[in-house]
């Protein structure tokens, strides 16, 4: 038998960026038994006293399959070692709604060097849940963010899974493959979020990426025609097997992170983040009649963001609000 | 009576050890009556490393001779003429190094380069498709397919610069109409890109002359006779239409064989003879679809590598049926047979079809980077093993009538029914490679690797640059480095993502399903399984199959596809908190691949995670390793995956729960 977990010394062992216990601490939040939800909760309170400002910058990396993402992430967490950062990386990829089994294939396309300490990849499965991210996904990430400079979270999906990301990264990254117009047409028409920060990749492709990249830059003078906003998304052209442009939009990602400072939103961003990472929790496991029996979607929300002002994880927010009924 | 056809050129596969003991061989195989040789290089050689790389521990000399420079191929051949010899060289990635290795031999020995006659496979879309021994990305591939291409045409003229094959398409599970399809993408892939290198109508039709495949045969001799009798009609089709090949002579199919080792069963190994023998029936019966090579694997492959005896009874069954029959004596058996024309229309009008959806796609590489077809493939074998785990397709001795008495070829107590290399190979070897890097002109070979250097960059032909880089007295390892630095690695796609379990058997995998949810209770989260292909062996088909299965079933499957080094799957048990490991390893390199992954993840802390093994593996073998701690061994006998499934949730059961 294993000997009982030290929770304490496992969070100690996470900051010090021992890739067994980034490993240990992630299948820790993975884990639904209650025994081990309550140890979750200790755990990421632990990490929490590593403070915010000290904590990993935390890169959302998402767009539609086939767009390069993993090859683009390769090239990033390659640069940003090379950089003299430490990265760790959470690359999540869909379970199938049949099975709940899923194919964790990203692994194969990032360029890991085994006796680099200072880079940490691990695959998640979406769980098939709500949108593109599993339930563990946010307190994985809080893990990583404790451990690491540089936390890139990877998933696939135009839509749903672009709020998914937001809730757990302080820039979202969309990745674009040129000559694919359903990005745009969706950024037109105000379906799709507007992220921080718009990629298009494979520009050895040449000119296809170049009228893709010119494409989406008057789509966004057209956005912002009535004024411009604090912050307006760059665009920056890459390509994966050059390191094309990777080192570009690693300084529009610390860009993005230094007006968040300068702006003092930093904080406000990861609260609002936080919270809503927790109502979509609560949603899961007690449903839309949890929600009303708990006062009704913005009471919940206005109640989670004050916990998490308060200290609290998102985790630990979701946990205090246990409904009566479901304690039976 | 029409006049007596000439017999097929006979060979064996074989190579093993180190050069010295590979020219034995073949000598002895000669003097058997064989006509011709097919060189078996081992995984270091066909990926591009000298004996002596960490690439290379445990691999050198065991599925084919090592070839590290000019010194070993010299070895290889001594005492055998190349000018009256016709040898055929299962080499792709590394092909045009291999082959400007034997040209220089042959120059060394005085030959006439324009009379050499072989072939070099150099097909590499299915090394991106089953094989698994591909180097560079495509398109710096098929720039190095090209480049021998036209240069044998214009220097070697008899040879056959690449063998397009469908052989491995079918052991990777392809169907007679998918083997057929992707076979011919493979050529257009190849002959579009000499294509549009701009050269002259006579030089394409030259070119077209001269591709020829390799072939696999099944037990389904029918379906094999109408097959290659589809092939013959639809090369002559696109030489014509799509090349505009007019003389009918160089649109000619020209095919070699090795028949099928899909199929072949570790249970009672002997019935292999009789498969064997049916499976040369559907590649020779037919005089206007008959093969120009053929050899034959041995009836103890799915056990080890085979001995000298066992290749010889394969020879002899191909010389009983062109030497003893009347085969030869006769005209085309089948023409107006409607039972033939019918199956061979069927066969040839789904090929076509699937030829023009992959040319709709973009075309072969775009097919083969997306996916595609690696994705058909995985589909289709999974539907064939899920037909012979429910019965549906009857594999005797396996599925069916299993009872049988104890063979006296295999149960001898103490004796070995396979080959087994010395481990002593390796060291000598290295020895070897180390005194022929001492007495070279170290001038000569950075003059010659500049050259190869600037060669790669400019587009010259990488042809003559070798052979110059050969004289000098580089090695495999340089020039594979060198070119690896010019073009890259290319990794393919593992097609299990877009393929899924049939729905045969599907009682047994909603069973399963039901096991793995109550695992994940308890353990708290689903199960995790890795999937590793250590080492340099490519053959994928089993892991795909498993990691295809495993995610069906509701297990989060770890996957990276082959030529993961132990530690780097060591690293990867690790940092993705997995319940389980699972290692394939086909080379049989794996009592030192298995033990080195074991070794590494102790030390990255995943100590305490189960390890199962999968492979050709003797039961001595599995035995050690489960002396070793390995949790469970499991081999081609173990055809029913369910019934693996199952005992691997048990294994995360007792470990985690």
């Amino acid at each position: 038998m294993k000997p009982p977990l030290d929770v304490v010394e496992l969070a100690r062992r996470v900051e010090a960026a021992e890739p067994a216990a980034v490993a240990r601490a992630i299948s820790l939040v993975e884990d639904r038994r209650p025994s081990a939800e309550a140890q979750s909760v200790e755990l990421l309170r632990e990490l929490r006293h590593v403070g915010q400002a000290a904590r990993g910058e935390r890169v959302g990396i998402t767009g539609p399959p086939g767009a390069g993402k993993s090859s683009l992430l390769s090239a990033l967490s390659r640069v940003a070692r090379e950089q003299g950062r430490t990265v760790g990386v959470l690359a999540v990829d869909p379970s199938s709604p049949r099975s709940g089994g899923a194919l964790l294939g990203d692994r194969a396309r990032i360029a890991i060097d085994a006796d680099d300490t200072g880079l940490f990849v691990r695959s998640m499965a979406s769980g098939g849940d709500l949108g593109g991210l599993s339930r563990a996904a946010g307190a994985a990430v809080e893990v990583l963010a404790a451990a690491y400079e540089l936390v890139v979270v990877e998933t696939t999906g135009v839509g749903q899974s672009e709020t998914d990301v937001e809730h757990v990264a302080d820039t979202v990254v969309l990745v674009i493959q040129p000559a694919s117009g359903d990005v745009l047409q969706f950024l037109k028409a105000g379906i799709l979020e507007i992220p921080d920060v718009l990629v298009v990749n494979k520009s050895d492709l040449g000119a296809v990426a170049e009228r893709a990249r010119s494409e989406l830059v008057s789509a966004l003078d057209a956005i912002y025609a009535g004024g411009a906003p604090d912050w307006r998304p760059p665009v920056v052209s890459t390509s994966a097997p050059t390191a094309a442009g990777i080192e570009e939009l690693i300084e529009v990602i610390d860009n993005h992170r230094a007006h968040l400072d300068a702006e003092h939103a930093l904080a406000a961003r990861r609260t609002r983040s936080a919270a809503a990472w927790a109502l979509r929790l609560f949603t899961q496991r007690y449903g839309d009649v949890g929600v009303d029996v708990a006062g009704g979607r913005d009471a919940l929300l206005a109640r989670f963001t004050k916990a998490v002002e308060g200290g609290a994880t998102a985790v630990e927010a979701v946990a205090a609000e246990r409904p009566a009924y479901a304690s039976r | 009576m029409t006049e007596k056809d000439r017999p097929w050129i006979m060979r064996t596969y074989s190579g093993h050890s180190t050069p010295k003991a590979s020219n034995e061989l073949y000598r002895q195989n000669l003097a058997k009556g064989q006509t011709g040789l097919s060189i078996a290089f081992d995984l270091p050689t066909q990926t591009g490393y000298d004996s002596d790389s960490p690439m290379a521990r445990g691999e050198v000399g065991r599925t084919g001779v090592p070839i590290c420079h000019l010194g070993d191929m010299r070895a290889l051949f001594e005492g055998i003429e190349l000018e009256r010899m016709n040898t055929s060289m299962t080499i792709n990635a590394t092909a045009a190094w291999l082959l400007a290795l034997y040209i220089a031999a042959a120059e060394e020995q005085g030959a006439d380069v324009k009379k050499l006659r072989g072939t070099t496979q150099n097909d590499i879309i299915k090394e991106y498709l089953s094989r698994g021994t591909y180097v560079f990305p495509p398109g710096p591939s098929l720039r190095l397919i090209a480049d021998t291409i036209q240069y044998t045409v214009e220097h070697v003229p008899d040879w056959n610069p690449t063998n397009i094959c469908s052989y491995h398409l079918q052991e990777a599970g392809a169907t007679p109409e998918q083997e057929v399809a992707y076979a011919l993408c493979t050529a257009i892939a190849v002959l579009d890109t000499v294509k549009e290198r701009g050269i002259a109508q006579a030089d394409l039709d030259r070119v077209f002359g001269r591709l020829s495949f390799f072939i696999n045969s099944s037990i389904r001799f029918v379906d094999e006779v109408c097959k290659q009798r589809a092939f013959v009609e639809l090369w002559d089709r696109l030489g014509l239409e799509r090349y505009s090949v007019r003389e009918a002579k160089l649109r000619r199919f020209r095919y070699g064989v090795q028949v099928n080792s899909l199929g072949l069963t570790e249970q009672q190994p002997e019935n292999n003879i009789l498969r064997i023998v049916l499976e040369m029936l559907g590649v020779t019966l037919s005089k206007k679809a008959r093969a120009r090579a053929l050899q034959l694997p041995a009836w103890n492959e799915a056990l080890g590598l085979p001995r000298p005896w066992d290749q010889q009874l394969s020879l002899r069954a191909q010389q009983i049926l062109a030497f003893e029959t009347d085969l030869l004596e006769h005209g085309d058996l089948f023409d107006g047979s409607p039972v033939v024309e019918q199956r061979t229309s069927e066969i040839r009008d789904a090929a076509w079809a699937e030829v023009q959806a992959v040319l709709e796609r973009g075309g072969t590489v775009p097919a083969v980077e997306s996916g595609y077809i690696k994705e058909r493939l995985v589909a289709s074998n999974a539907a064939r093993i899920a037909a012979i785990e429910a019965g549906e397709q009857i594999v005797v001795g396996v599925n069916k009538y299993v009872e049988a008495a104890e063979s006296p070829l295999t149960s001898r107590e103490g004796i070995d029914t396979i080959l087994r290399i010395d481990p002593s190979v390796e060291k000598e070897q290295i020895a070897r490679l180390e005194a022929w890097r001492n007495q070279r002109d170290a001038g000569a070979v950075k003059q010659t690797l500049d050259a190869l250097r600037a060669a790669a960059k400019s587009g010259d032909n990488i042809m003559p640059a070798s052979i110059a880089a050969a004289k000098a007295g580089v090695t495999t390892g340089e020039w594979g480095t060198l070119l690896r630095e010019m073009f890259g690695e290319y990794r393919a796609p593992t097609g299990v993502a877009g393929a899924r379990t049939p729905a045969s058997g599907h009682d047994k995998l909603e069973k399963l399903r039901k096991e793995v949810e109550a695992l994940a209770r308890e353990l708290g989260r689903r199960p995790k399984l890795l999937v590793g292909k250590p080492g340099l062996d490519g053959h994928s088909n089993g892991a795909e199959q498993i990691a295809l299965r495993a995610r069906d079933a509701g297990f989060e499957v770890v996957y990276e596809g082959i030529r993961v080094t132990p530690r780097e799957l060591a690293r990867a048990a690790a940092d993705e908190g997995v319940h389980l490991v699972g290692l394939s390893i086909l080379s049989g390199a794996h009592m030192d691949l298995v033990r080195e992954v074991i070794k590494e993840m102790k030390e990255q802390g995943a100590g305490d995670v189960p390890v199962v093994a999968g492979g050709i593996i003797p039961d001595s073998d599995a035995a050690a390793l489960e002396k070793d701690g390995v949790a469970a061994v499991y081999t081609p006998k173990d055809y029913d995956i369910s019934r693996i499934l199952e005992e691997l949730v048990g294994l995360v059961k007792r470990a985690h729960a």
